[in-house]
Parts: C-alpha cells; structure tokens; sequence
C-alpha cells in the first residue's frame, strides 16, 4: 500500500507574526518557515506505517511555492521516499489543494492519504475533510491512533468529549492530531539521503485543476488588546480584586 | 436568504453550541431551518422547534444517523442544501469533522470558526491562533459556515417552530463507531462554563494536578481545564485542552495555574471577561494577558486559595 502525505509550508510556530504596515496581510518576508506541525505528525505516520511494513511507499505532497521544496525534503529526510510538489504562485485555499490532491490521487492511487488536521496559519482545518468527499472516500479526522489491518483503518479520534473509536474502509482520508505520535529528528545522514530522493515538480494547469481562491480577504487586523494587569501581593488581595469585580461570591 | 443551521446532539438533547450557531445565523438573516438528523430522536426536534427565531425543523431519523458521522451526515446536508443561501454548524469537533466535506461536495469554500458576521457575504475570523483577525468575503453561491460558539450569544426558548419529517439517504457504509469513550464529569462543560480552572506543567504529576485542582474547581463550581503540555504529559484527558487546536473557551473567570502562556495556549482563552495567573516564573508570558498574577509556588498558594474561598 502507498500512503501519500500532504505538508504545509506556513510560518514557524514560534514567529509571533505581525501585520503588515499596509494592513495588507501577515508580514512574511524574512520569517522563519517551516513545516506545519501537525503535518510533521503526519509524516512521522506514514514512515512509522512503513517501517512496520504495513506500508510499500510514503509519497509526500505540498503545493505553492518554490521553497515548498525545503518542506518537502525536510519530510523525505524524515523518511519520505519522494515528493511531489504543485508550484503556484497563486495563493492556496482548502478546496483547491483538496482538488490538487484529489488529481494526484487519482494518478498514484493511494491506500492511505495522511494529512495534519489543520494548519497553524490559516487555522482551517478543511484540506482532509475536503479531499475525502471529493474521492467518496470515508475520513478520520482528529486520529490519536491508527491501526491499518486488512484494508480496514481503525482510528481513535479526539472529539470534544473525549475519544471515539471508528472503522473506515481503505482507500480514506485520515486527518492527524496532536498525541498521535512524536516525530523524529532528522539524523544528518537522513537529510543528505533526502536530497537525492526523487522531487517532481508539476503545475495546476498540468493537473488540470483551478485554483483560483474562492475567499477574497478584505482586511486583516489585529485582535483587540487586554489591558495590562496588575500582580497581586497574596491569595487574600487576589480574592478580594475578584469579589470587587464580581466575579466571585 | 435562508439559513440551515446543523443541530449537534446525542439524540436526546441538543449541545448548547447549536444555540450560539442559531444566534450567528439570525445575525445573517432570513429564515433559519434547524436540521436534526439522528436516530429515535423526536426529543431533539421538540427541543429545536422551541428555541428562539427558529422557523422550521427538518427531522431525518433513521439508524445511521445515531453517531452523525461525516459520510452519513454530509450526504444529507447537501441533499437539503438546495433550498439554502447559508449552511451553518458551530465549530465543535462534529462541525469541523463534517461542514469541510459538504462545502467540498458542493464546490464551495468553507468559512471556519466565524467570530462576526459582517454581512451575509463577509465574515471575520482568527488566523494563526487568533494574533490576526481576518475578514473574509466569499462569492460562492452557498456559504458553509461554522461558528466559534464563544464569539455568539446562546439562543433563548421561545420558539415555536413546524416540524417536518425528510428522508433519509441510504447508509454509505464507509464508516462505522466502535466506541466512545466519553469523560464523565459532574462538573460543568468546559466550552460553556462560567468559570474555568486550568492546570499547566507547573503541577508536575497527574496526582498533583487532580488533588490540587480539583477543590478548587469544586469550590467554584469550575470546569477544568488544561494546557497541551499537561494533557501531552498525560495529566489529563485529551478533550481538557484549551488552545488553538484544542477548546475555546471565554468564561467570565479563567484562572490559570502553572502555565507559562504559549500563544497556542492563550489563543484559547484570551476571550475571557476575567483572567487569573499563578506561576513561580514572574516572566511567564501568561502574565502579559492576566489580569491579576500572583507570583509564586503554586502548591502553597492552591490550597491557600481553596481554604480562603471555603
């Protein structure tokens, strides 16, 4: 079985990202970039499913700009065999990677696509959920495990109550989060084998795919600040502030 | 203009997040249909149908429907959806498990985690983790909407909606629930609790975290929270993360106890009217959104704090 995994090239987890001067949008130039987490997961995944020999080939997947090479060798250095890249310049929304998936899948016929449940910059949470319906294909999202026996995916997802367990039948979309797994680092060796695995390059319009956004962004701002608090002195100054706001009986 | 608000429930009663999606969907006017699909579950129906500014309920009960999965209910949605400018879900895990897949068999955006509505058209959102509010129009003919329940008002009762009975769609058989293992808690739910007590890395052990936490809550009548750190650390159960990818929650108290304040964390609880930090480390970045701190060892200032509230 192959697994194909999409990764996400956003900005790094620990950038505090600003605005734009212009109100144009988030400042991205000179902003440290780097895999979406949850995709990292993902990755970690499909290798960990091979290394068990429940999978033949771990193909990853990203779409959008040329430095979306660095994320993708960054995954074959975590055991990716080869990768697949949709360079646009055209900013990328959920349904249109979902239809750029879709295309490749149809091509390489996947068991199993594996993708983080959301991406830390747009926060959407769409792209697995998307690319099932549009394959027909069941979905799990939110998996904390993942056990593939006989065509079958038993996933244990994290819902707002707790877990659930549920089977789906393969080909299906799982959507990964947090406590699945923790990536490994990527050994030295594993990152200089990374740059000579395979990376083909393909377009949109190759694939035959329109990924003109269908959400036009109108302003962005900045959320309302709190104001600055104060430090208490004790535990009884602390209960008082609280029973003079009203917020304690 | 008419709004198809998704009602999320255990067939029997209706998660209080449906209400905050009611709200947000009379915010974008016309006419709002609740859909309850389940099974046995005429209680749903009569719940949905009284509550305030609700036109109509579709009703679809059949067997497949009892867990609401995202093949069986998307389905459905888009089957209905031709009667509607606006699909609406609140943004709990049901709704984001299930609102992408029907915006994509629809070929339409979906709209996630709406915090206003600014016209049927244009919506506002957070974007990386909440530091950036987004506006967003969008030109498809149909909207899928979820909703952050926090951003809306609960609608109230007073409604007194039709009931009408649709069909089902065949079971896609793609998909089915083994188990669920739920946690139990007399405590109130932490999306929608008044106050909230969360616990962080600071508490070192599972056993701290619940003998310290835990009369605290119970003396506030709390729901209890945590942060990714504790919950990873395996403190506590998975559905008591606060933060970006876990619950928001904007309870009019959040006291927070032994944790630093990642901006993944504090995404998830910036919005409440009151906050409260507790962390030896006077430069933990919780600090700078707290509207008291109290620097210091929280396994003397816990019990010190249960004792003076009792």
């Amino acid at each position: 079985m192959k697994i194909l995994v999409a990764v996400k090239r956003v900005v790094d987890y620990n950038v505090k990202v600003r605005i734009r001067a212009d109100g144009s949008g988030v400042e991205m130039a000179n902003v440290k970039m780097s895999m979406n987490p949850f995709d990292e997961i993902a990755v970690e995944e499909a290798v960990r499913l091979k290394e068990a020999g429940l999978a033949t080939e771990v193909v990853v997947f990203s779409a959008g700009v040329a430095q979306c090479q660095e994320t993708l060798r960054t995954a074959m250095a975590i055991g990716a065999d080869r990768a697949l890249l949709v360079e646009t310049d055209v900013e990328l929304q959920p349904l249109a990677v979902a239809k750029l998936l879709k295309a490749l899948c149809n091509k390489e016929q996947p068991g199993l696509v594996l993708c983080g449940k959301q991406a830390i910059d747009d926060d959407a949470n769409q792209t697995g959920q998307m690319l099932a319906a549009l394959m027909d294909w069941p979905q799990a999202s939110f998996a904390s495990a993942v056990n593939i026996v006989d065509r079958k995916a038993t996933v244990i997802r994290e819902i707002d109550g707790g877990l659930e367990t549920i089977e789906v039948v393969l080909p299906a979309v799982v959507t990964v989060d947090l406590r699945l797994n923790e990536p490994r680092y990527a050994t030295l060796p594993n990152i200089m084998k990374a740059k000579k695995k395979p990376l083909e390059v393909l377009t949109p319009q190759a694939l035959g795919v329109d990924v003109s956004p269908r959400l036009k962004t109108l302003a962005v701002t900045e959320p309302p600040r709190r104001a600055v608090g104060i430090k208490v002195a004790n535990v009884a100054e602390l209960v008082a502030r609280l029973k003079s706001d009203g917020v304690l009986a | 203009m008419s709004c198809l608000v998704i009602v999320e429930h255990d067939n029997a009663t209706i998660k209080s997040s449906t209400r905050n999606a009611v709200t947000a969907a009379a915010g974008i006017g016309g006419d709002i249909h609740l859909l309850v699909a389940g099974s046995a579950c005429t209680a749903v129906a009569e719940e949905a149908r009284r509550i305030a500014g609700v036109a109509k309920v579709l009703l679809v009960d059949a067997p497949h429907y009892a867990d609401q999965s995202a093949e069986n209910l998307a389905a459905l949605i888009v089957a209905q959806a031709g009667a509607y400018s606006h699909l609406v879900a609140a943004a709990t895990s049901m709704g984001k498990n299930v609102m992408p897949r029907v915006a994509a068999l629809l070929d339409v955006a979906q709209i996630s985690e709406i915090v206003s509505v600014s016209s049927p058209d244009t919506f506002v959102r957070p974007i990386y983790a909440g530091n950036v509010l987004a506006t967003v129009q969008s030109s498809d003919a149909v909207k899928v909407v979820t909703v952050r329940a926090t951003a809306f008002a609960m609608a109230g009762e007073g409604g007194n909606a039709v009931v009408e009975n649709r069909t089902a769609i065949a079971d896609s058989g793609q998909s089915k629930l083994l188990s669920r293992d739920l946690t139990v808690s007399e405590r109130p739910e932490l999306s929608v609790a008044k106050v909230v007590v969360s616990g962080g890395r600071g508490f070192a052990s599972s056993e701290n975290f619940h003998a310290l936490l835990e009369p605290l809550a119970d003396k506030l009548g709390a729901a209890l929270g945590a942060s990714r750190a504790a919950v990873d650390a395996g403190y506590a159960p998975n559905d008591f993360q606060v933060g970006q990818t876990g619950k928001i929650v904007a309870p009019r108290l959040y006291i927070a106890v032994g944790i630093s304040g990642a901006i993944q964390h504090l995404a998830g609880m910036m919005a409440s009217q009151v906050i409260v930090a507790i962390n030896k480390d006077p430069e933990a970045a919780i600090f700078q959104v707290a509207d008291y701190g109290l620097v210091g060892d929280l396994f003397e200032l816990l019990p010190e704090l249960t004792a003076t509230l009792s």
